[in-house]
């Protein structure tokens, strides 16, 4: 099990912005009538979005009469799922991926990277807090490993110096490009395809 | 090696887009309305004499699944799920079907809902895949404009609805009753069986819970036949399967390949070998890392299928095969795998709960050398009280990478660790401490 911590400093309010209310109000018609707590991992996502990448304990508050359900329920679910931040995060919320695939194919230089340009510890914004890492489990991209995720997006074949280059970029304000940093072609072998030639070749 | 045109996913490398024209090229949606009339029935035999089993690490016949359900709707809706949180180390294979084929999946979908009489289907993919959900959803928006889901969806009278629920994290949310839980918006923590889910499932209404790529296979096994696809593998593991190559290989990828090929042509042709050379190799993790790893001397004749490796005590899982070569600590990388086990425990039972965090502690010591004489069976005392003992199967997918271990490595453990309790040294060792005051804070 995690455990996991809300941040000790809490904004009195929360509410949804006119877009973030209009995608709550799609995403509580995909389930059946009276069902609406299916919904809440859904809203908790987009309250993460609007307020900054993380979410406060009044945002929990807020779902929760939003979707007529007991608080304690959406702090269950906050609390379990380990995606929803707790704490403030940064604009860029860097998660480099340890586990084994990751760990043999050399994750922990870009840890250091990390540690080198963003900040010593885990979970500790860097110096203008514009960005934070983590190590993760598992992100499910192992033929592509080391790879990390940079908010949405993941960033695969790394190795230290195109982390840095990656981590130069986000701590400027820019997006880098995600996918694969060796220039290979999705999941296919390197230099090594041989299966479905004819499609590749056409 | 497979012929190119018994490769079910053409599109796996992208070479072609994944937009709706480019897929009936491919032969999706072409004449899902003849599939359909010839009736449930037909389909569901149609999928039995495939001997097609889950792809989602259980392997459970699927035909045999569908025909759980109900045969008749009575006051509760049937629900279609479609598992796609992919979080098994090692497992990358339905994030490129999510992108790259999504039609296959999207029709696998209409043509499964029919034979299972669902006009709603869920598809859970993990919240890490974001990027790739939207991508799936974008193949859902043009199915709906093109009239190929919704009411009477692709013409064959069948009105069907398809939502995307993302999780947010959770490893154990892929346990097909954790993931229902989480559908109904609680904690992912999993339901006892029976009731199972196809008769009590989600809302309490029944539910067919399958992997994406079992679904994204079956439109491909009613158009060529399910003797087509039974008669590629051997009996009982019929088929062709996505295998992810990762870890100490020289081009690590996902290829499709036929059922019982050898491991051994899988890392050398696809994978273009072992980093180091052959000779190099020290274990292989055959099917993700819940499934027990194998030494190199079983890879020269392995065989990738369920049974041969349930042969060998392991199992094929998800497919997801982890090279580790001799340039890595084989305890090291199992302690990484303990703390995975240990992270993801979703705290409903106590003997996952607590014993995850042993096994974790006491593998990081063991690779240290920190470790005394008698721990090293201490530990495989602590797995079999876990293995068995949990209301899920995460007990048995904690405890059997760290069992594998043990079977194959045990010399490689108890040279290293040789400490004998009986000599006091003062010998600082954290024996059993609480793991949440070895936690990190927020962890």
């Amino acid at each position: 099990m995690s455990l996991r911590r809300p941040a000790k400093d809490q904004p009195e309010s929360f509410e949804f912005n006119t877009s973030s209310l209009e995608a709550a109000n799609v995403i509580v018609a995909k389930y059946p009538e009276g069902k609406q707590q299916s919904a809440v991992m859904a809203l908790l996502y987009i309250a993460q979005k609007q307020n900054n990448n993380w979410i406060p304990l009044a945002a929990m508050k807020y779902i929760a009469k939003f979707l007529d359900m007991p608080y304690i329920k959406v702090y269950e679910v906050a609390t379990f799922y380990t995606m929803y931040n707790l704490a403030p995060v940064g604009k860029y919320f860097v998660q480099v991926c340890t586990t084994t695939p990751c760990m043999i194919r050399g994750a922990n230089k870009l840890v250091e990277a990390c540690k080198e340009k963003i900040s010593e510890n885990e979970y500790e914004l860097s110096n203008d807090k514009s960005c934070s890492w983590m190590e993760v489990e598992c992100l499910g991209a192992c033929v592509n490993a080391p790879m990390m995720q940079i908010n949405d997006d993941y960033y695969e074949d790394l190795d230290k110096q195109k982390t840095l280059d990656i981590l130069d970029k986000i701590l400027n304000g820019e997006t880098p490009k995600p996918g694969s940093y060796r220039g290979r072609v999705n999941n296919e072998p390197e230099n090594n395809r041989k299966t479905l030639m004819d499609l590749k070749n056409a | 090696m497979l012929k190119d045109q018994d490769r079910i996913f053409q599109n796996l490398y992208n070479d072609k887009g994944s937009d709706v024209s480019s897929s009936q090229e491919r032969g999706d949606w072409v004449n899902t309305k003849e599939i359909t009339d010839k009736g449930r029935d037909w389909i569901i035999n149609e999928i039995k004499e495939s001997q097609l089993r889950g792809r989602g690490g259980a392997g459970f016949p699927t035909g045999l699944k569908w025909s759980f359900a109900p045969k008749e709707v009575g006051s509760r809706p049937h629900y279609l799920v479609i598992n796609g949180d992919e979080s098994e180390p090692g497992t990358c294979k339905d994030r490129d079907i999510l992108r790259f084929e999504p039609h296959k999946l999207i029709e696998g979908c209409l043509i499964a809902s029919y034979a299972v009489q669902a006009h709603v289907c869920y598809i859970y993919i993990r919240g890490e895949y974001f990027v790739d959900g939207q991508k799936l959803q974008a193949a859902i928006d043009e199915a709906y404009e093109k009239k190929l889901l919704g009411k009477n969806a692709a013409g064959t009278g069948w009105d069907l609805d398809i939502y995307i629920h993302y999780g947010a994290g959770a490893y154990i949310c892929g346990e097909e009753t954790a993931l229902l839980e989480s559908i109904e918006g609680k904690k992912g923590q999993p339901r006892l069986k029976p009731p199972f889910p196809a008769l009590i499932g989600l809302y309490g209404c029944p539910t067919i819970i399958n992997n994406v790529e079992t679904i994204a296979v079956v439109p491909t096994i009613l158009r060529r036949g399910g003797k087509w696809f039974a008669s590629l593998g051997r009996e009982k593991n019929t088929g062709t399967k996505i295998f992810c190559i990762s870890g100490n290989v020289n081009t690590p990828c996902n290829v499709e390949e036929e059922m019982n090929i050898p491991l051994k042509e899988l890392i050398e042709v696809h994978a273009g070998g072992v980093i180091g050379g052959w000779d190099n190799l020290q274990a292989v993790i055959p099917g993700g890392s819940s499934m027990p790893l194998i030494p190199k001397e079983k890879c020269e004749t392995l065989t990738m299928d369920f049974d041969s490796l349930m042969a060998e005590k392991s199992g094929l899982g998800t497919a997801g095969i982890v090279v580790i070569n001799k340039d890595q600590d084989i305890i090291k990388c199992m302690a990484r795998i303990a703390r995975f086990y240990k992270h993801e425990s979703c705290g409903q039972c106590t003997p996952c709960r607590e014993g995850s965090g042993w096994m974790w502690r006491m593998l990081e010591r063991m690779a240290k050398g920190e470790a005394t004489k008698d721990e090293v069976d201490m530990l495989g005392d602590v797995t079999n009280q876990i293995a068995g003992h949990t209301i899920c199967a995460f007990g048995e997918g904690s405890s059997w990478p760290v069992q594998g271990l043990l079977r194959h490595f045990k010399k490689e453990i108890e040279k290293r660790n040789n400490l004998d309790p009986i000599v006091q040294k003062k010998n600082n060792i954290p024996y059993l401490v609480d793991q949440h005051l070895l936690d990190k804070k927020n962890a």
